[in-house]
């Protein structure tokens, strides 16, 4: 069985953020990078999903970016993944939706992968269409934002989060490909002699140009901070004197200090 | 511009958030009209056509059935954008209708500008300004961005052929909500802790804070998902949506989810180190400080 994870690399969400220079996404001049959190889910099910085949699996995991982005294919091929696949583009910050699947269809549609896992969505970008746009690109099963996973004989059963603690158990055969949410299981660390191990496992790089021909079907023309609503007071200073302004706040504001 | 929305249904209910979508519809000045799987017993109070495909025969989830249901609506209609919510439901199935249609799809869209959209990004930090090349656009709305429009009418409904039930994703029913130890919509002050408390250790600092003030312990969802607090104390459109009197977020950055559950609260005090935290954008009180010395420090003055 063949199992193939795509993942991307994104900024620390804590990070403060400013535009670049094209002004159309942000400036990676002091940026910490690390596995986009959705996928560190993604990674951990596909090594778990691993584990229970055994011998004769193999688990390859994907990534597109600039040369940054080995090192979290580093971090997933210490979780447990077999080898990875890098296709390099210093330009995937400005790709569409629709041009990064374009990308992983073009990688995957002759490697006949049974099963593919994708987060549901990046922290950085957030659209939350890359991994279903793989599907319908394969033309193969899809169920999106999965709390829950479990595979056996060829079909899979998935626990799909819905709203207000609901949640909706779907059956789907392989191949197929799904999308999962945090609180999926529990990531693992990576252990120092699994570190060590991932270091010898291949790489293969691959040009975008070699899988990527089509133009993007939208095009950002700004980034910027949200427009401030105003309102709200901020308060900055010595925490004495911050629990004084707050507490004077409340009293005047609201009715449950007494 | 003419849109075709996507209603929601769930249990042979209509979603109340089918009404953000007929309030987009406003927001844009577009000419409107809805497709929905859902009940004929019960339909959204909108006004123009009304595509109904039954769920009887359609199935609770069908994801293959419906898009291909929209796709035939589409052909029929011929709308310039295809608006879903920015849901469990427009995630599923907003991507395989725009990858069907071969057109652009926007997603998070929390505003309109001139020839595009305004979308979140980078976690609700930031905005970007997103134009189609495409003559048609699959968009999700972000719930709470655009007003409720609940002002009905009776809609002229096209019943649509109930399809041969197929599909690759076999609904197999619901699993409910877990029994809540305690329900947050009646609390009156609510004070919720967030990834910026740092460890399950310092639970006990917000929990003494909420008792102080009367209230009840809240958490966002990576604190939960860490298996710091139970899920029953979950605020945000995945936990329970509350409006306190008074709602305190402790660390806690203010995902879209988040702030879609809670932003109804009378007043909100956030607590964070990050000035530029998205939950300042609604907070009547931003104090800019580690949630370690100041939570026990106002505990204390309590």
């Amino acid at each position: 069985m063949k199992i193939l994870v795509c993942i991307k690399q994104v900024p620390d969400l804590e990070s403060r953020f400013k535009a670049n220079s094209a002004g159309v996404w942000f400036d990676e001049t002091d940026l910490a990078w690390r596995m986009n959190e959705y996928d560190e889910y993604a990674v951990e099910q596909a090594v778990k999903l691993r584990e229970q085949l055994g011998e004769g699996s193999e688990l390859v995991v994907l990534s597109i970016g600039p040369d940054r982005v080995v090192e979290a294919m580093k971090k997933a091929l210490a979780m447990g993944c077999d080898r990875g696949v890098h296709v390099q583009d210093s330009a995937a910050a400005v790709k569409d939706p629709a041009q990064i699947a374009a990308t992983v269809v073009a990688y995957a549609r002759d490697q006949h992968f049974d099963v593919i896992f994708t987060g549901m969505q990046s922290q950085d970008r957030g659209s939350a269409q890359v991994g279903v746009l793989v599907a319908a690109g394969l033309d193969i099963a899809c169920a999106t934002t999965l709390v829950g996973f479990s595979y056996s004989d060829g079909t899979i059963t998935a626990k799909r989060e819905l709203e207000g603690g609901l949640k909706g158990i779907v059956k789907l055969k392989t191949p197929a490909l799904v999308t999962c949410q945090l609180g999926l299981n529990v990531p693992r660390y990576p252990t120092l002699p699994n570190i060590m191990k991932a270091k010898k496992k291949d790489i293969a790089a691959l040009p975008i140009e070699s899988l990527l021909s089509t133009p993007p079907l939208a095009a950002t023309v700004s980034f910027h901070p949200p427009a401030k609503k105003g309102g709200g007071i901020v308060l900055e200073g010595e925490v004495g004197i911050l629990v004084d302004q707050l507490l004077g706040i409340l009293k005047e504001k609201t009715a449950v200090l007494r | 511009m003419k849109i075709l929305l996507i209603g929601e249904s769930r249990d042979n209910k209509v979603l109340e958030t089918t009404y953000e979508l007929t309030g987009f519809a406003g927001a844009a000045a577009a000419e409107s009209s809805l497709f929905f799987v859902g009940s004929p017993h019960d339909l959204p109070a909108v006004s123009g056509r009304l595509y109904l495909a039954d769920v009887a025969a359609c199935g609770e989830y069908n994801p293959d059935l419906h898009r291909d249901l929209i796709v035939r609506t589409v052909a029929e209609e011929n709308p310039d954008a295809v608006v879903f919510l920015h849901s469990s439901y427009g995630w599923d199935l907003a991507p395989r209708v725009a990858a069907a249609l071969k057109v652009a799809q926007i997603s998070e869209v929390v505003g309109l500008v001139e020839g595009g959209f305004e979308v979140g990004c980078c976690n609700g930090k930031m905005r970007r300004t997103v134009k189609p090349a495409t003559a048609r656009v699959v968009l999700t709305i972000q719930s709470g961005a655009f007003p409720v429009n609940k002002e009905g009418g009776s809609p002229q409904v096209v019943a649509l052929a109930p399809p041969v039930a197929s599909g690759r994703v076999i609904f197999a029913g619901y699993e409910a909500a877990e029994a809540r130890a305690i329900d947050l919509g009646r609390a009156e002050v609510i004070v919720s802790a967030g990834r910026g408390v740092g460890k399950k250790d310092n639970i006990p600092l917000i929990a003494a804070l909420a008792k102080a003030l009367g209230g009840e312990l809240g958490a966002s969802r990576p604190v939960v998902d860490a298996g710091w607090i139970e899920h029953s104390h979950q605020v945000g459109t995945t936990g329970q949506s509350v409006a306190p009197k008074l709602y305190v977020a402790c660390g806690i950055s203010g995902a879209i989810q988040h702030l879609a559950g809670m932003k109804k609260s009378d007043f909100i005090v956030a607590i964070n180190k990050d000035k530029d935290a998205p939950i300042g954008e609604i907070a009547d009180v931003l104090i800019v400080a580690d949630v370690l010395q100041f939570v026990p420090a106002l505990t204390a003055k309590l």
